[in-house]
């Protein structure tokens, strides 16, 4: 039987054909926040108790990247024996002027990736238990015009 | 701002010792009574700066350090700033000292670590806390940040993993001088370049590694200083604890994301550029006026951004600075003659406080092989994460 595929945590991300990563978003002014209620705020947006929810822009550019090449420790849930070496981006995303961190898909190498890449999110598999495939975002290169 | 007198300093030696950390606390702060000449009972206040990962007696280091010493009436203060939590328990002595709470305070830290990577504390799921998410969902460990930022400094101004290596180079011929160096070992560029990647493109060898030590002050006001025939000492003439100023833009430990430039600010705002302006401004100097620096080297590129946070050098600079010579002690303006945590590796709420003790025993002459010429303004700068700018300027 199939194992069902569950969120790693819930109300970061949304799943199914068009994922995006949740998102808040001042109601007075375009200041956006990732995940929704956490980080700083913005000052100008004293006044607000609430952020408005939005879902972000699922495309962006690699601000940076690097690999984690030696085995994160708990909570982080190691998923290959031999560890494979994690790569991980940080992408700024198209619309909203954030730089978000995460893992990029499966099969990408550091010798793959430059700084100014074009790159999307997909949904991918974090760790697996006997019932679920817990899932997270993750980036891959946006293919260009041409290409399949 | 009115200055504070240090009167004495004390170190127990970083390493991988393995006891409890207020071992290693109680056995700075009595060195630096004794280096002070002040007896224990004049002490009016005991600043600690906390440990998180050794149960209650590192929440509450400021009784922990005075009951190991033994329980004389002092006031006590204990502080957490991550990283900066030893600026801050200074802060807190010069503004009790100002208030006339107490003419004299021992400021001290100390901490005991464990093996590998600084993982979240607790084992609880906790998807509120931007500490945990970071690891369970990306698997983002302290270097993959200090590893982002040198990739960045790699496309924005040329700099090669080789710059970066010069750096440990550079550090690790000042730390074979430093009787309490972790590290006090000389490496050169190859040793680093063949040492594994940990996250690319640094290496172990340009890694801060976790340690155990402890560091204590004992500062005064100048008035007690005059009091104790004290008439020349090394004096606190600034200190910052600032926070940063929206937005972000840099992604900083532990956050998964930046904050959003879209409304206001610009898309390299970090606060690590103000740190250091809070403590000018206060000790009426600026970057031309140092005499040397200890800097926060998490990582060997990371030694580069505060050259230029600093204002040593112009923005994407450094590695000239670098290669001139001019942040080797014996240049210019020496950077971690200290060996820095390079030579030493962290332990956090000893850290900020065995920064000021180098910077004294470099005012003071006393620095032996490591010394830098005529040093007379010193200063020292860190960061904790979630925040906690810290930086404090030395005069003599």
């Amino acid at each position: 039987m199939a194992k069902t595929q569950v969120p790693a945590v819930e109300g970061l991300f949304t799943m199914g054909d068009d994922p995006r990563l949740i998102g808040g978003k001042g109601q007075s002014n375009d200041s956006y926040f990732f995940p929704k209620n956490m980080g700083g705020n913005d000052p100008a947006l004293i006044g607000e108790t609430e952020r408005e929810e939005v879902l972000l822009s699922n495309t962006g550019t690699i601000w940076s990247f690097t690999t984690s090449s030696y085995p994160p420790p708990k909570p982080y849930v190691i998923t290959t024996e031999p560890f494979v070496p994690i790569v991980i981006a940080a992408v700024e995303l198209d619309n909203e002027k954030i730089v978000v961190l995460g893992q990029m898909a499966e099969g990408i190498t550091v010798e793959d990736l430059s700084v100014g890449m074009r790159v999307r999110m997909i949904i991918d598999v974090l760790f697996e238990d006997e019932e679920h495939q817990h899932m997270v975002w993750k980036w891959e290169p946006e293919l260009s015009e041409g290409q399949n | 701002m009115d200055e504070i007198a240090i009167l004495g300093v004390g170190m127990h030696p970083w390493g991988k010792w393995g006891r409890n950390f207020v071992e290693y606390g109680a056995k700075a702060a009595r060195d630096a009574l004794a280096d002070a000449d002040v007896p224990w009972e004049d002490i009016g206040l005991v600043s600690g700066a906390n440990t998180v990962r050794n149960g209650y007696p590192g929440w509450v280091s400021g009784s922990t350090f005075a009951n190991a010493l033994g329980f004389q009436g002092a006031q006590l203060s204990s502080s957490y700033a991550a990283c900066a939590s030893g600026a801050t328990a200074l802060s807190i002595a010069r503004a009790q000292i100002h208030a006339g709470v107490c003419d004299v305070a021992l400021v001290v830290g100390a901490d005991t670590t464990p093996k590998g990577f600084f993982a979240p504390v607790g084992e609880d799921e906790r998807p509120d806390d931007p500490d945990w998410l970071r690891f369970r969902l990306v698997g983002v460990t302290n270097p993959v940040y200090f590893a982002l930022y040198a990739r960045r400094r790699m496309e924005l101004y040329g700099d090669t993993p080789h710059d970066f290596a010069t750096v440990k180079a550079k550090n690790s011929r000042h730390g074979v001088h430093n009787p309490n160096a972790r590290y006090p070992k000389e490496f050169g560029v190859a040793d680093v370049e063949n040492s594994p990647v940990v996250a690319d493109p640094l290496r172990l060898l340009e890694i801060c590694a976790t340690s155990d030590g402890g560091a204590a002050l004992v500062v005064s006001s100048m008035d007690y200083a005059k009091s104790r025939g004290i008439k020349d000492p090394v004096r606190v003439a600034g200190i910052s604890t600032v926070g940063p100023t929206y937005p972000n833009a840099v992604v900083d430990m532990p956050y998964l994301a930046s904050d959003s430039w879209n409304a206001a600010g610009d898309a390299e705002h970090t606060f690590k550029r103000d740190i250091a302006q809070v403590a000018y401004d206060e000790a009426g100097v600026g970057a031309d006026d140092l005499d040397l620096a200890e800097v926060y080297d998490l990582s060997s590129a990371y030694e580069l951004d505060w050259y230029e946070y600093l204002g040593l050098c112009a923005e994407g600079e450094a590695t000239k600075i670098l290669h001139a010579g001019d942040t080797t002690v014996g240049g210019r303006i020496p950077v971690n003659p200290s060996g820095g945590l390079g030579a030493f590796g962290e332990a956090i709420p000893a850290q900020a406080i065995a920064q000021v003790c180098e910077l004294t025993w470099q005012l003071r002459g006393q620095a032996g092989g490591r010394q830098v010429d005529d040093a007379k303004v010193g200063l020292s700068i860190n960061y904790g994460m979630f925040g906690h700018g810290s930086s404090v300027i030395c005069k003599k």
